[in-house]
């Protein structure tokens, strides 16, 4: 504290937020005032209920102007939440808002320190940490830099394609990249929707061709994700275009090659039908696929298993739209803000055996059914089992995979909703006797506490219970051939058994397997499920943590279309509010050289992870180049004589800072 | 698995008593094997059944002696009983995670003069787990000299093998026992049934209750045309065979199904003698096994 520079006198404020109870509730906060109070600087220490409140950014504000402070330590909440109301309180009362500090006296102290005692003297020590440091603070400049209007959408189901409609409306430029040969997601695979019983493709193909057609959308689909650099207002996108071996430029989707394939009949399991059909090796993943454009897959073609094929698709093929050679393209795309909208995963019911998945060939996943009462589904709309029966009886088995402390213990949200909207169809089509299992019903929803009202009307019967097992144990007659589900009745209080010719296996949503791969690229967080986060739950429910990076639909969480496509278009709006500032104002937290004391040594060049490094052969000194630098502080912490500096993270000031937390 | 491990056998009362043909044809196949578990000296009652549901101390206490005895000599313990098998892991599970089951177990123990040979280490490991994590199928495969094909099996685990201590093999759904016999050249049938109660002690104690268990069992394995049932428990393979004639009068049913030990089929593709594999005490012979084996 005594090296001090001589930059003026220096008048510190200190403010102790109570947060309510949050604080106040642990925290001595009249101690600490008092304590503040008598530090070094300090001109006035202050307390109040809601420093964040308009009253309380008064108060500093006057302070400010009529106590000539020029440094303010505010000890509240999480520099996360608040640190920008703050500064922006210093600004506005014509303080440099670099001179201010905060020490975090709820998520580091109040809410996790149990004695009393113990909190209040760790809040002192916290905020005398902050008094030390802001003492070294110095005014800084905040750089704006342009702001790229485009926008990258990483996923085409409904999430992806709503985000993408609205932004691209607005007359930016959109990337769309799926990584499926078509858009349209999960969606795409629906007959009807819940409550209403619309027509998906009825109300999604439009939408789908909307976004083919859009001059501001470029579309990428079969494409992944490889590379995101930058940060928010200019990212730098490589996106991996995987080689579908047919020009989608030049295919019109006529099925001629698909026809002239050397397999007369699909042999390989058709992944849009969920391998309820066959599909050739090339194929069309649906008929209302955009782009409706043919693919090849590798793994199944016999040119790429031996190169021995007659290739009658080429030959079949009038615009010469099959190319056996085409590789993998790497695309740069350069953005502003990006919309993650990847989607979720169906739990893979065989993890729990006693429901026979996979043994039986009866048991059947949802979203199976949902292919098989679709009318351009593998049977035509016909509900009828792997045999060819139509089945007399049929259960359906709610939260499979969910709310189970043994596989996922989060509530899937749709599967109550969707498990009624299949009872129904698979009851209008079969006349069969329909049983939904469920353990609570769970319809929050506009007109879905209705729906499920029609459906008992319809005379589908509910039996409240978790199903113990699925079998083929036959104790009576009645039971020979069928599948058996025991369940306890929780409402009549017995154990039944319940014969049935087809099990429905409701399963739940799950995060994507490579979630985890998108989080990384973006640098974004993820709950400990692995959904992603949101910087906050009820207030920031699409930004992220990483600025510029948006989530909507289910890949931060299960959720129905309605509030899949009210996320999207708020993302996009985000995204759009964003764009539209045109410009950014940086945080000024950047690394420089000190002339000086640099050496050449050429440490801190090879271990910067942006390049932002270079050395000047001419003087012999290693050159940060301010636009590039990311403020990480590795360059900082490297150099060895102390030439390589960081705003807002000088030596002074993290010194000081550690002698005032452990005095 | 844990390096040059040796074992000791824990009989336990029911491979002394009604189950002599598992204690037979397992110490045969161990032999044939050349799989070295010696008799657990000294070894007294796992404090299984009643024990445990009057005076669980007690209980605990029994199985914890076995367990130091077989630590002391730096062994595992092999129980081919399943009762035994759950006990001795529960007792171990309990000492380890209750303070006050630990303090009362070890004050007995020091007055055996067994405390200080006991830090928990030794583990309790059924036979079916050896089988196929020691030896290896492929090494049981290579030894079978009669392939049992045309013979059909319904490979029956029982309760307690499988819930709640095992860790080799789904709680739900083992697949262990059925792996074992397919190297037999046998035919196994899938059975939602394999894990489901024999009648246990209700056999004895609530017979209505228990005989409607095991019948229903039998009735599921003649169902799906099962030559013969093969078990893992002693207990079970008793309820299973010794009450069938009972059976067959109160369900009108006709029953007669051969009821053996995993060890005994193993050792009938090992050609071992009959006498050696205990078949003596079969009630229902099962003949298929020298029938069709050679077809």
């Amino acid at each position: 504290m005594d090296k001090i520079k001589g930059n003026g006198e220096i008048r510190v404020g200190v403010y102790i937020c109570h947060c309510g109870t949050n604080i106040a509730g642990r925290v001595n906060i009249k101690e600490v005032v008092e304590f503040a109070s008598k530090l070094p600087y300090v001109v006035v220490s202050r307390e109040y209920k809601y420093m964040c409140s308009d009253p309380g950014q008064e108060l500093i504000k006057n302070d400010i102007k009529e106590l000539k402070l020029n440094r303010i330590v505010v000890a509240s909440c999480s520099p996360h939440l608040h640190e920008h109301t703050f500064r922006k309180a210093c600004e506005d009362a014509g303080l440099n808002p670099f001179n201010f500090q905060m020490a975090n006296i709820r998520e580091h102290v109040s809410w996790v320190t149990k004695e009393s005692k113990e909190a209040t003297e760790k809040a002192k020590a916290m905020v005398r940490a902050a008094v030390y440091r802001v003492v070294f603070h110095e005014s800084l400049e905040r750089k704006s830099q342009e702001i790229n209007p485009n926008v990258l959408v990483i996923g085409g189901g409904i999430a992806g394609i709503s985000a993408s409609l609205v932004v691209a409306d607005s007359g930016k430029k959109v990337y769309l990249v799926e990584r499926e040969p078509s858009i349209g997601g999960h969606m795409a695979k629906f007959d009807k929707t819940f409550p209403t019983l619309d027509c998906a493709s009825c109300i999604l193909t439009p939408k789908m061709t909307q976004v083919k057609d859009h001059p501001n959308i470029e579309l990428f689909t079969y494409s992944e994700i490889e590379e995101v650099d930058g940060y928010v207002g200019n990212f730098k996108v490589k996106i991996r275009k995987r080689a579908r071996y047919v020009d989608v430029e030049k295919c019109v989707g006529c099925y001629a090659c698909i026809e002239a394939c050397v397999y007369k009949e699909g042999k390989f399991p058709d992944e849009f039908n969920e391998g309820l059909s066959k599909r050739k090796p090339i194929y069309i993943p649906f008929p209302q696929a955009v782009p409706l454009a043919a693919v090849i897959d590798p793994a199944t073609c016999i040119q790429f298993l031996s190169g021995k094929c007659k290739r009658s698709c080429q030959q079949a093929c009038e615009r010469g739209a099959i190319d056996f050679d085409m590789r993998d393209e790497i695309v740069e795309v350069q953005v502003g803000a990006i919309i993650v909208a990847t989607g979720f995963k169906t739990f893979d019911p065989s993890r729990i055996p006693q429901y026979g998945y996979g043994r039986y060939q009866n048991v059947y996943k949802s979203i199976e059914i949902e292919r098989l009462v679709n009318s351009s589904g593998p049977t035509g709309g016909e509900v009828i089992l792997r045999d060819g029966r139509k089945p007399q009886s049929v259960g359906i088995i709610h939260c499979v995979g969910s709310r189970d402390k043994n596989y996922n213990i989060w509530c899937s949200r749709v599967c109550c909703m969707y498990s009624l909207k299949l009872a129904h169809l698979i009851k209008e089509r079969t006349h069969a006797e329909v049983y939904c299992f469920y353990i609570d019903m769970r319809t929050p929803g506009k007109g879905y506490e209705e729906f499920y009202h029609k459906l008992m009307e319809e005379g589908v019967h509910f039996i409240r219970g978790k199903v113990a097992e699925v079998t083929d144990w036959a104790i009576t007659p009645e039971e020979e051939g069928k599948l058996v589900i025991r369940v306890e009745d929780t409402l009549i209080g017995v154990v039944r058994r319940i014969p049935v010719d087809m099990v429905v296996l409701a399963v739940g949503l799950e995060p994507q397997p490579d979630a985890d791969e998108i989080r990384r690229l973006l640098n974004i967080s993820c709950s400990k499920e692995g959904w992603f986060l949101e910087r906050h739950p009820k207030l920031a429910p699409v930004s992220t943590f990483t600025d510029g990076v948006f989530i909507a639909g289910a890949c931060q969480g299960p959720k129905d279309i309605p509030d899949t496509v009210a996320q999207a278009e708020a993302a996009a709006a985000e995204a759009l509010s964003l764009i539209d500032r045109k410009k950014i104002e940086l945080e000024p937290n950047t690394a420089w050289i000190d002339e000086e004391k640099c050496s050449g040594c050429h440490i801190c060049i090879g271990l910067c992870p942006y390049s932002a490094i270079s050395y000047n052969e001419e003087r012999k000194i290693a050159v940060i180049n301010e636009a590039l630098c990311k403020g990480c502080g590795v360059c900082v912490a490297a150099c060895p004589s102390k030439a390589a500096q960081q705003r807002l993270f000088l030596d002074d000031q993290i010194y000081a800072e550690i002698e005032g937390a452990l005095l | 698995m844990r390096e040059n491990r040796k074992y000791f056998y824990y009989p336990g009362c029911s491979l002394k008593g009604t189950s002599l043909a598992y204690e037979k044809s397992l110490l045969a196949v161990f032999k044939y094997l050349g799989f070295e578990a010696p008799e657990l000296p000294d070894w007294n009652c796992c404090g299984a059944t009643s024990y445990m549901s009057i005076d669980e101390m007690s209980a605990f206490s029994l199985a914890v002696r076995n367990l130091a005895i077989a630590e002391k000599e730096k062994r595992d313990i092999v129980a081919p009983c399943s009762a035994c098998y759950m006990v001795l892991n529960k007792a171990k599970k309990y000492v380890e995670e209750y303070e006050g089951v630990k303090d009362v177990i070890f004050k007995g123990l020091e007055k055996i003069g067994l405390k200080e040979h006991f830090k928990g280490d030794v583990k309790v490991r059924h036979p079916l787990d050896i089988f196929i994590n020691e030896i290896g199928i492929e090494n049981i495969k290579a030894k079978i000299k009669r392939k049992l094909n045309g013979v059909r099996v319904f490979s029956y685990y029982g309760c307690l093998l499988v819930r709640p201590f095992t860790d080799f093999d789904n709680p739900r759904y083992p697949t262990m026992l059925d792996n074992l016999v397919s190297a037999t050249g046998a035919e196994t049938i899938e059975s939602a049934l394999k894990t489901k109660c024999c009648g246990g002690s209700l056999t004895g104690t609530l017979e209505n209750v228990g005989l409607r268990l095991s019948y229903l069992i039998l009735k599921e394995a003649k169902r799906k045309g099962a030559h013969l049932i093969v078990t893992v428990c002693p207990l079970c393979q008793f309820n299973l065979e010794a009450y069938q004639d009972r059976m067959e009068k109160i369900f009108h049913d006709k029953l007669g199904i051969p009821v053996i030990f995993f060890t005994q089929i193993l050792g009938v593709a090992f050609e071992i003698d009959g006498k050696e594999l205990g078949f003596n005490h079969s009630l229902i012979y099962p003949d298929i096994l020298y029938q069709k084996a050679l077809v």
